[in-house]
């Protein structure tokens, strides 16, 4: 399964920044403002800055090309917030595009009923949930449904990027089909599942773009400490006009209102949405796809997480590790008869029969025949093998699961199934004990033996579940192996803990039990017993190859259909928090560095005794409060990329992520302003600014 | 600073400590329910209240429930404190014939004394009968006193209990902290003190002739029993007007080791108290290095502002150096039996604390080391701060900082297991705007109205200081006062009592509707994703969201008063 790395877009790309700048200024728009407390209290100041601009301009006053700019930098503060918003959504919305583009006025073929052969031709967008439809070869499918009936191969690389096609057939995991993509083999009936607008497709535009966004629960209660500090500071600059006008001061209103404006959160408060989306948009660009806000952030938040044991922990293929013949069966006859039945065999698991066998017995590049039939695998026979035209006749060579070969044999006989070889189940035995997949072999009538194929585990994992529990994450393997088996594998690919013999009932179990201890629970699944697993799960991944109804419980869906990447969600969801706090911490610790530039300028005259706090030396008191006022602006657009990219998130220890973040950020962030505060105030007093 | 002045402060720290550990692990057994060596003295008499007062000790309560427990026994006092002072001329046990409080003053007194401030707008010899002293001042210092340790106890349950609709019964709470622990406490600090030479009787005042052959009137009365809870509670209204400056009230360099002991000592046993509830002893012992290195650093601070001495005094030819005859430095407003170290150690403990008491006049000290008390008391009350309130306000600043700190690492914050959320960061929020909004609002207010300016004593920055001082002290409840402030006006009276009110009860029901919050939620089992809370890195965090937020939101008013004095005092300016 190839995983796709999310393509990089540029942080500042033309097409993106241009529409951005314009839809920047369409924010500023009070409805939109008032979404964000603390943006919209620099607009209210930004207004009230300009009045006094207009005031000072028409009767004349002090400071009138400071108060201009003051205003103006108040104007550039709130748009360049808007600003960053935009750019992420633009980012969003280029993804959106591309998927639009598969949303094409389709029509669909509406059938009154499974069976019936005639069918209507109405417009996708009239579907509704319970309408069947009818894909044959190269239709696209109007909607998300599932397949009630056929078998059908299907493009989906518009929706996944995944260029090899999928087969989905109705009946067991492999029935949703997602609106979209095209069928490019045979005839499906459907189900459709979605109502226009709810469609996967319609979600993911929306999510990507950011246009109907809720905030998440974490951003709320980060809004909330946010209009805390912003009352707070509200009241300080409030309040300070009387304390000033005790000690002799008439403080100008701008410059009250410059001090409020650096002091309120602006810096985060200007990014936070931004962080948010970009937070989303990754999420996406990794084909993973949430219906929820709320369940990136609980994803950051995972204690617990379960993994199906084939195809996450081990290599979904198994690997042929032995031939046990049966006792009167000579090794290389097994070998040979193996070989043959896969040399046509394009399944990881044949492949790998075909290396052992040559490498056991040295078999030369040419022994099958001319006249060999491959039989494929099929889900009805769960057999596969091959007919060969021989000097001697036709032969046919069987390998599959125990009781499927057994029974071929024996019908080939014309007996009744029955009567296995007390040898072969013994062989079947061991080999499921020891943790692999038994594949019984048969040339015509005869028993032949075992083929041991092997679960692999993954390369890497181990080191991948080391880094999880470094993170604090225990990660539980699901397997329905007997205990000893998944014992073997569980030490092997060094999980936690394993759920053997797992049912849906005992896996849900075990996420209730888990969460009533007050973790937080992943899992991944992709069958329709694993919906209500996934539906109590915290957070729920469903595989798109899956069915509806684990689509339905899940609250993300990977495209992909990659499990392991429930490792890339949580880090996607912690890098998100962690970006809001990285940056809340630099936003506040800004703010000692704005007092000693603003507090000495404003009591210069009736105290010039605290010019020692004016520990920058900056120019004169106009030039100190304006270059606070730009630094304080531009800090906004110079941490965009940040903001959208996500503050540096290493898998380590929270002690070890938390001392790094608070020198970066905290220390940073005391730092920082006053080497840019002073550098701003050099060149405002060089050009004569103020 | 000298080497004896330094020992007295690590003998004061160690005295502390030494005294907090047991402390809170009796006090740890008394809230848990369980059985001490005290009940079968202390057994019966609790019950027979409970019986007396209809209180049905297993019957758990509601955070709303208990709130509205807490707020009503506060009320109640606050009226029976107010009809004995307006009462008192007519009342026994009172030889010096005081007259009715007057109204504002007594509903001032009242509110003062409800809220564990202990603001005194009179002088205690000159205003108050002895049977208002015992039966308003000392059991107001009792009750209220138990009301911050019960609310603090509903808290400590929020972060013990998991998925529960209780915090504890308010009645419990409140008999058992008084019966258990501040009573049997008071009986030994009492003792001590009468032994080291206070006065405890209800016999008149004493007139004698002095030597120059004037007629002196030497006030006395049931002092001691009042000064010990007064200290322990975290009170700190004087007997006297000279609180503890006054030789009746602090008689000895031993005497001022007890009563600044015991103002720590029940603040600093309930931290250790929480470590041992919530079954993390280490948490404890987080929150009280993180409230002792703030302590230790105000002393410092203060110690080498008020050693240093006034550089005005120093240029006119003044020997300022300390000597084994004279202490140097700054000694005016100083008691000459304490000297400078202890004055400084007082002077941080009673405002770290909010317990407010004085033995020196901090109208006097010099403005950084009157800054001291000063921004002890904007931090929020929570240097140790007052029985109970102290480490609950503590607590709200590291819901805050576990806030921040918990994005950091890419969780949802959480702390002790429960997870930090929209309701507890929009409560801890609504605390944090409470000293802002009272402390600035009204000191704005006195500073536009010709009432308030007339109330200064001291023009310039040190007028503002007196002001920001005086609302600082009745917002944070703690009740000392820089001096030179006559706050006995209708304006003082009735804003500084709109002030306390503010600092005491729109911050305890924001806190027990956090602790039921928190009681209602599960416990998150620690893991390598969790930060831990108890380590160096926590402690500092902790201290530096304290200090930001604090200092973000006064320094500007700081500037314009003690900051200004102090660059003005250097350059030769007085005020």
């Amino acid at each position: 399964m190839a995983i796709h790395r999310p393509q990089e877009m540029s942080l500042f790309d033309g097409s993106i920044i241009r529409p951005a700048v314009i839809s920047a200024f369409a924010k500023l728009d009070p409805r939109d403002l008032v979404r964000n407390p603390v943006m919209f209290t620099t607009g209210v100041v930004a207004v009230l800055s300009s009045v006094l601009f207009v005031r000072d301009v028409s009767i004349g006053g002090e400071y009138t090309a400071v108060v201009g700019q003051i205003a103006a930098w108040l104007w550039f503060t709130v748009l360049f917030a808007n600003f960053a918003e935009a750019v992420a959504e633009g980012r969003g919305k280029a993804q959106a595009e591309s998927l639009r583009k598969t949303k094409t006025e389709t029509a669909a073929k509406k059938v009154a009923a499974v069976d019936a052969s005639s069918h209507k031709s109405v417009p996708a967008t009239s579907l509704r949930a319970g309408d069947m439809v009818v894909c044959e070869l190269g239709d696209t499918i109007p909607s998300d449904g599932e397949v009630i009936a056929g078998i059908a191969t299907i493009d989906e690389s518009a929706i996944t990027g995944e260029s090899a096609p999928v087969i989905r057939e109705s009946g067991g995991d492999r029935s949703a089909v997602t609106g979209g993509t095209r069928v490019v083999s045979d005839r499906i009936v459907v189900r459709i599942t979605a109502n226009p607008g709810e469609s996967f497709l319609d979600r993911m535009i929306a999510l990507v773009e950011g246009a109907k966004r809720q905030k998440t629960p974490n951003e709320i209660a980060l809004t909330i400490l946010l209009v805390g500090l912003t009352l707070v500071f509200l009241i300080v600059c409030a309040t300070l006009p009387a304390f000033a006008s005790y000690s002799g001061t008439v403080i100008p209103v701008v410059f009250l209102i410059a001090l409020l404006v650096t002091l309120i959160p602006t810096t985060i408060g200007g990014l936070l949405s931004a962080i948010g989306i970009a937070g989303m948009d990754r999420l996406v660009r990794f084909n993973v796809i949430s219906k929820s806000g709320r369940a990136v952030e609980a994803a950051g938040d995972i204690d617990v997480l379960l993994l199906d044991k084939t195809g996450t922990i081990t290599l979904g293929a198994r690997q042929a590790a032995e031939f046990i013949a049966l006792p009167n069966v000579n090794e290389r006859d097994l070998a040979e008869a193996a070989l043959l039945s896969s040399l046509d065999d394009e399944t990881p698991e044949g492949k790998s029969i075909v290396v052992l066998a040559k490498m056991r017995f040295n078999f030369a590049e040419s022994t099958l025949g001319k006249a060999a039939t491959f039989i494929p695998f099929s889900a009805h026979t769960r057999m596969s093998g091959v007919n060969v035209e021989t000097a001697s006749g036709l032969v046919e060579i069987r390998k599959g699961a125990t009781d499927s070969v057994t029974g071929y044999v024996a019908a080939k006989e014309g007996k009744t199934p029955g009567g296995v070889p007390k040898e072969l189940v013994q062989a079947v035995e061991r080999v499921a004990k020891a943790g692999g997949t038994p594949l019984v072999v048969a040339r015509d009538n005869r028993l032949l033996g075992v083929i041991y194929l092997k679960d692999i585990v993954k390369p890497g994992i181990r080191e991948r579940f080391a880094t999880l529990r470094q993170m604090g994450i225990r990660t539980v393997m699901i397997t329905g192996d007997n205990p000893l088996t998944a014992a073997a594998i569980a030490a092997e690919a060094g999980v936690d803990d394993f759920l053997a013999e797992a049912t849906p009932e005992n896996k849900l179990e075990l996420i209730r039990k888990e969460q009533q201890g007050g973790r937080l629970v992943a899992m991944c699944g992709d069958g329709s017993n694993d919906a209500p697993a996934l539906a109590q799960a915290d957070v729920g991944v469903a595989m798109n190859t899956g069915t509806q109804a684990a689509r339905e419980a899940s609250n993300m869906v990977d495209l992909e259909s990659d499990p392991t990447k429930l490792i890339e969600i949580v880090m996607i969801g912690k890098q998100l928090l962690m970006s809001r706090g990285s940056l809340t911490t630099f936003s506040i610790a800004n703010d000692i560095a704005k007092y000693f530039a603003i507090i000495p300028a404003m009591f210069m005259v009736s105290y010039p005794q605290l010019q020692a706090l004016n520990v920058m030396h900056l120019a004169s008191p106009q030039s100190a409060i304006l270059s606070a006022i730009i630094f304080n602006a531009l800090i906004i657009i110079a941490l965009i990329p940040l903001a959208l990219k996500g503050v540096k998130c290493k898998p380590t220890s929270a002690e070890v992520l938390l001392r790094r973040n608070i020198v970066v950020y905290g220390l940073g962030g005391i730092l920082v302003p006053f080497i840019g505060i002073k550098a701003i105030d050099l060149l405002v007093a060089a050009l004569h600014l103020a | 600073m000298n080497a004896a002045g330094i020992l007295q402060i690590v003998v004061y720290f160690a005295v502390l400590t030494a005294g907090a550990i047991p402390l809170g692990a009796y006090m740890a057994r008394i809230y848990s329910g369980e059985r001490t060596w005290l009940d079968p003295v202390l057994g019966p008499f609790e019950r027979a209240i409970y019986k007396v007062c209809c209180v049905k000790p297993d019957q758990e309560q509601h955070w709303t429930v208990y709130a509205f427990s807490a707020l009503m026994f506060s009320v109640v006092g606050l009226l029976l404190m107010y009809a004995v002072m307006r009462l008192q001329a007519m009342l026994p046990l009172n030889p010096a014939g005081q007259a009715a409080v007057p109204p504002d003053l007594a509903f001032n007194t009242a509110i003062s004394f409800t809220t564990n401030t202990n603001w005194q707008n009179y002088g205690g010899e000159s205003t108050m009968a002895y049977l208002t002293q015992m039966l308003g001042m000392t059991v107001k210092n009792f009750t209220s006193a138990a009301t911050g340790m019960a609310v603090l106890v509903a808290l400590v349950r929020g972060f013990a209990r998991r998925q529960s609709k209780t915090v504890g019964n308010f009645y419990v709470d409140a008999v058992r902290s008084i019966l258990y622990i501040l009573l049997p406490l008071a009986v030994v600090v009492t003792l001590a003190l009468v032994w080291q030479g206070m006065p405890q009787s209800f016999d008149a005042y004493t007139e004698a002739t002095t030597l120059e052959g004037v007629k002196q009137v030497i006030a006395q009365g049931p002092v001691a029993s009042q000064v010990a809870i007064k200290h322990l509670g975290t009170n700190g209204g004087g007997f006297f007007n000279a609180n503890s400056a006054h030789p009746f009230e602090n008689p000895t360099a031993l005497s001022n080791l007890i009563e600044m002991a015991g103002e720590l000592l029940i603040s600093a046993g309930l931290v250790f108290a929480f470590g041992r509830m919530i079954g993390d002893k280490r948490q404890g012992r987080a929150l009280y290095i993180a409230m002792a290195l703030m302590l230790v650093v105000g002393i410092t601070v203060c110690y080498w502002a008020e050693a240093a001495g006034n550089p005005l005094v120093q240029a006119m030819g003044v020997d300022v150096a300390s000597s084994d005859l004279a202490p140097g430095g700054n000694m005016e407003g100083k008691e000459v039996r304490f000297g400078i170290a202890n004055s400084a150690i007082f002077a941080a403990a009673t405002t770290g604390t909010s317990t407010g008491a004085v033995n020196a006049m901090h109208d006097s000290f010099t403005p950084i080391g009157g800054m001291v008390p000063l921004v002890n008391m904007m931090l929020g009350e929570v240097i140790f701060g007052g029985v109970g309130c102290g480490l609950h306000g503590m607590i709200v600043f590291v819901i805050v900082a576990v806030f921040i700190a918990g994005l950091m690492v890419g969780r949802t914050p959480e702390y002790l297991g429960k997870k930090m959320e929209t309701r507890e960061v929009k409560l801890a929020v609504l605390c944090i705007l409470i000293f802002p909004l009272s402390i600035l609002g009204f000191g704005a207010v006195a500073m536009v109205l010709p009432a308030g300016l007339a109330g200064m004593s001291a023009a310039g920055p040190h007028g503002l200081s007196e002001v920001l001082y005086a609302y600082t002290s009745a917002t944070a409840n703690n009740g000392s006062a820089f001096g030179g402030l006559s706050g006995n006006t209708l304006f003082y009276n009735t804003t500084l009592a709109a002030a306390m009110l503010i600092g005491r009860f729109l911050i305890i029901v924001p806190t027990l509707a956090i602790a039921g919050s928190l009681a209602a939620k599960k416990i998150v089992p620690p893991s390598a994703g969790t930060f831990p809370t108890h380590g160096s890195l926590f402690i500092g965090l902790l201290i530096a969201v304290i200090v930001v937020i604090g200092g973000l939101t006064f320094f500007p008013v700081l500037a314009l008063g003690p900051i200004v004095e102090h660059f003005a005092l250097a350059a030769g300016t007085l005020f």
